[in-house]
């Protein structure tokens, strides 16, 4: 029974291990000595691995508050890869840091938060961990210490998340004052598509759109990606914004199952404005992390069009796709990320000639650029492919075309990037850059996964094989 | 024989090019291309070993293999004749196209492995019978373009390399819709599969609009060929070659293999609208190019007049006719790439491509003048090159469509061909024939590589013009079945 708890509750307790060696190794240091940084990309190596054993584990602990079931260690699994790629990805900016514990403790806080929200049995832990996710991150967002913009940035952060916990509070409360549970598996048995109860699936539906900035709740996006150290950027982008969706479809697919019609009709009208909002918002940025953050409201508009599949492919799909994005995306912001450390240029124009003398980072920018964009044969075409599949199968294809040709904008400000770094004659271009071996080993895997996440067949099917049916 | 091999074989030439230093690029390329150009002719040989024993199957060499089980999507591989044609005019297309950049000085590598991804696309393409992994193909094929373009092209490069990748990202938008349209309706991406199901009228005619508009982008339909001109001016060489070669050709394939194969019913009632379209393509084309002063863009227009003809000949829906469009479809290929590759040659040398500034040429280059003149006459339709040929076939065949105004329309695409002789004529005049220039006279004629590429695109010509049953044997009785299979299902209703 006790080895049972500690198996299914591994991955939270190895995170909060992490926790405790993080707080005692800070003790009494003044700043963290240089081996640190080595010591904890192994450390989160071992994480991971301890999330890929056991994986097809499940069971319920504390009297159902806490579940976990093959797909929730997925997930978790993809989020520890995340956090994994960024650790390494962050050496360079890191390593000069001051707080280098700190960072670590606040990003693995919230990642913890994030644990609990995805294996929650009850409204109270969802909430809890929410929180968890959120409040940590907006401090992380802080940490490029002498820059105003990063302070501005958290700000902004704390304020709008704290608007969105509100909404999703009172929904949380309205849920409870009409079906008297908050269980999450007695709630969709009690629900029935009356006006308060719509009412509250927009409150619940608000607080989540906010967190992954789906438009009109997507204001506080491009400040705080601009702001934040390329670090924590990605770990929004990317991290968070992937434990919000996998929370999001869970609510979607089963608290939420009876609203089935209405919450299609809501997620049509919101993926189609995401989508063409976050298109022509991102057609006239010059910055390029800025530019990274409209695009990724772009995306999340087609991950919500996969979601409106209400189908055991949509599901998949977007797990899928989600695996794919931690590729692609960090892969951008690794390259991004790098030459911000090394040489604090961030603009679109000073990406120039790149490929003159930084061959390698080019060739993976631009893979990564292609993924996003959706272009084979990168596993980012497969992703999208599948999204919209899934999107289709209502048989509304009005709603697909406007996404589709929506790709084909998208396609233009993706080329932009390629356009800029392969074509245009910036007269001395970026200064060869020499990557140390963990930023170097974080985008050999983020290339590697983006060739071949999407060649290999069998991941889609096992993501498949675990996705609940509908 | 294994399929597969077609498209491995440029994979692997690839990866072999990616590990290697640059300094051996160009003869990677070239031993990759000729090793790829061996197999085709293997393909050929063993296709027709095996119909003339008798098996009539519609599709040869098949296998499948599920690749994602959840979606039905299999890598479903097969050809018929048509396919094989269009595989060996695409193995000759990419080994001439190495052969005339063996001079490209500007990362040499990039530039072939870029042209390698290409054709593997285009091979990939061709011998699919699934349609995700069509459409994967397609998709792959289009990028490299770009770059192509952007990178090594001259003019408003960065321009034209936009505008085409735009263009073709909004066909395969489309084609993509009209894909999932059919995966709905038949339960399948599986071609073979979905040929057997009849879809209503309706859902056929939606998605056909689809597909056929989504594919004529790639085949520069009018009004959506204006990708054409701009790309094909600024591309290099080579790339010129492989855009009027090999991705015009994807379109006209796809139209033909997926939009009227797929979708028969909806295909007799466009037929009007196809015919309307290709016959404004091909007179306006000709206008069009008699108004260019630039070599390339006459060359670029007038490949939108003479793709014209493919969409006329799939308008008409008689087996000729379509036989016609498929035997255009390789006789343009040929013909634009030896234009092409001849012009890349006179712009190495006199740095100029505008015909009012050359002249003369033959006196200072005979060889590259001549293979001019004969693009040049096999374009005019002369009789004895492959244009005559495929220009006939369509004419015939659309002649015995009975209806009024589409004889019509064919009369007008006839008068076409007198356009074509004024502006072919006038550019070869102008720029061979005359005075030559004093700043010409001591260029150097065609190189070795250059010549090799020639005389094997003129081979090709001139084997179509003389024999043309040569290719018409191996096209037909893929283009048989796929009318029978058009008739069958139009009768049926």
């Amino acid at each position: 029974m006790l080895t049972d708890t500690f198996l299914l509750f591994r991955q939270e307790i190895m995170l909060a291990l992490l926790l405790f060696f993080l707080v005692l190794y800070k003790l009494g240091r003044a700043r963290p000595a240089a081996h640190l940084l080595p010591i904890m990309n192994w450390l989160l190596l071992l994480n991971l691995v301890v999330g890929l054993l056991f994986y097809d584990w499940q069971g319920v602990l504390f009297n159902g508050m806490y579940r976990t079931g093959e797909l929730i260690v997925l997930e978790k699994n993809i989020l520890n890869l995340a956090v994994w790629l960024i650790s390494m990805q962050a050496y360079g900016w890191l390593r000069q840091h001051r707080h280098a514990a700190e960072v670590y403790l606040l990003l693995l806080t919230s990642l913890l938060g994030m644990f609990l929200m995805l294996s929650s049995g009850h409204m109270l832990i969802l909430y809890v961990g929410l929180e968890m996710a959120t409040i940590p991150l907006a401090a992380a967002v802080n940490f490029a210490l002498s820059s105003k913009r990063s302070s501005e940035a958290a700000m902004k952060m704390i304020v709008s998340s704290a608007f969105a916990s509100a909404l999703l509070l009172l929904g949380i409360s309205f849920l409870y004052g009409i079906t008297g549970s908050l269980w999450l598996a007695e709630i969709p048995g009690m629900l029935h598509a009356t006006p308060v109860v719509l009412f509250t699936f927009l409150l619940v539906f608000s607080g989540f759109a906010f967190k992954v900035s789906a438009v009109p709740f997507h204001l506080w996006t491009a400040d705080v990606y601009e702001g934040a150290p390329v670090a924590v950027t990605a770990y929004l982008s990317v991290v968070s914004k992937a434990a919000m969706v996998f929370v999001l479809v869970t609510l979607l697919y089963s608290v939420f199952a009876p609203l089935e019609k209405t919450s299609h009709a809501v997620l049509v009208v919101l993926s189609l404005l995401t989508i063409i909002t976050g298109n022509l918002f991102a057609l006239r940025q010059q910055n390029i992390k800025r530019f990274l953050a409209f695009s990724s409201i772009a995306q999340i508009g087609f991950i919500l069009v996969g979601i409106s599949g209400y189908s055991q492919t949509a599901n998949a799909s977007v797990i899928f796709f989600l695996l794919v994005y931690v590729f692609s995306n960090l892969a951008a912001f690794g390259v991004v990320g790098w030459i911000s450390t090394q040489t604090g240029k961030e603009t679109i124009a000073d990406y120039a000639n790149l490929y003159r003398h930084n061959k390698t980072l080019s060739w993976i920018l631009a893979i990564a650029v292609f993924s996003l964009a959706g272009v084979p044969p990168t596993a980012g075409f497969f992703g999208k492919f599948f999204l919209l599949t899934a999107g289709a199968s209502k048989g509304d294809y009005l709603f697909i075309s406007v996404a589709a040709l929506n790709m084909v904008v998208s396609f233009y400000y993706y080329l932009r990037i390629i356009k800029a770094i392969f074509m245009e004659p910036g007269e001395t271009g970026i200064a060869a850059l020499s990557l140390p071996f963990w930023p170097q080993l974080s985008l050999w895997i983020c290339t590697g996964g983006m060739l071949a996440s999407g060649l290999l067949g069998v991941i889609y099917q096992y993501i498949y094989s675990i996705s609940p049916s509908h | 024989m294994n399929l597969s091999l077609l498209v491995l074989l440029p994979v692997c030439t690839f990866l072999v090019l990616l590990l290697l230093q640059a300094r051996f690029a160009r003869q990677v390329a070239l031993t990759g291309a000729v090793l790829q150009l061996l197999v085709c002719g293997y393909l050929l040989w063993q296709y027709l070993a095996v119909r003339d024993l008798g098996n009539t199957a519609p599709m040869l060499f098949e296998t499948d293999q599920v690749w994602y089980a959840p979606l039905q999507i299999h890598y479903h591989t097969g050809v018929d004749g048509i396919a094989v044609a269009m595989i060996l005019l695409t193995a000759l297309i990419v080994l001439t196209g190495i052969l005339v950049s063996w001079t490209i000085d500007k990362w040499q590598k990039e530039f072939f492995l870029l042209l390698l991804l290409l054709s593997a696309g285009a091979y990939g393409f061709f011998i699919s019978l699934d349609l995700f992994t069509m459409f994967f193909f397609l998709e792959v094929a289009v990028i490299p373009k770009f770059l192509l373009i952007g990178i090594w092209g001259s003019g408003r490069k960065e321009y034209s390399a936009m505008k085409l990748a735009l263009m073709l990202m909004a066909g395969s938008a489309l084609v993509f819709v009209g894909l999932l349209g059919l995966y709905f309706g038949a339960g399948s991406f599986d071609m073979m599969t979905i040929a057997k199901t009849t879809l209503s009228q309706t859902s056929q005619s939606y998605i056909f609009i689809f597909l056929f508009s989504g594919f004529g982008i790639f085949a520069a339909m009018f009004p959506f060929h204006t990708w054409v001109p701009d790309g094909h001016a600024s591309a290099p060489t080579a790339a010129s070659m492989f855009l009027a070669g090999i991705s015009m050709k994807l379109g006209g394939y796809g139209c033909l293999r997926v939009a009227v194969f797929l979708l028969p019913q909806a295909a007799h009632q466009y037929a009007w609208a196809i015919i309307l379209l290709a016959a404004i393509a091909i007179i306006y084309g000709a206008f069009a190019t008699m108004m260019q002063t630039d070599l390339k863009y006459i060359n670029a227009y007038s490949s939108v007049s003479h793709c014209g003809f493919v969409l006329l000949g799939i308008g008409m829906l008689t087996e000729t006719s379509v036989n016609g469009a498929v035997l255009q479809m390789i006789s343009h290929g040929l013909m634009t790439a030896l234009f092409f590759a001849a012009i890349g040659m006179i712009y190495s040398r006199t740095h100029t491509r505008m015909v009012a500034s050359l002249g003369g040429l033959l006196k200072a280059m005979p060889f590259i003048s001549t293979v001019f003149v004969i693009a040049g006459l096999c374009s005019l339709g002369l009789p004895g090159l492959s244009g005559f040929v495929a220009e006939m076939t369509v004419f015939m065949g659309a002649w015995q469509n009975p209806d009024t105004w589409y004889r019509v329309a064919t009369v007008l695409a006839c008068a076409s061909i007198v356009v074509t002789a004024v502006y072919i004529l006038r550019a070869a005049g102008k720029t061979i024939m005359g005075p030559l220039p004093e700043n010409y006279a001591g260029l150097p004629d065609a190189t070795w590589n250059e010549k090799t590429a020639a005389v094997l695109l003129v081979a090709a010509i001139v084997l179509m013009g003389v024999a043309p049953f040569l290719v018409t044997q191996l096209v037909h009785p893929g283009v048989e079945n796929m009318m029978r299979q058009v008739d069958k299902l139009v009768t049926l209703n």
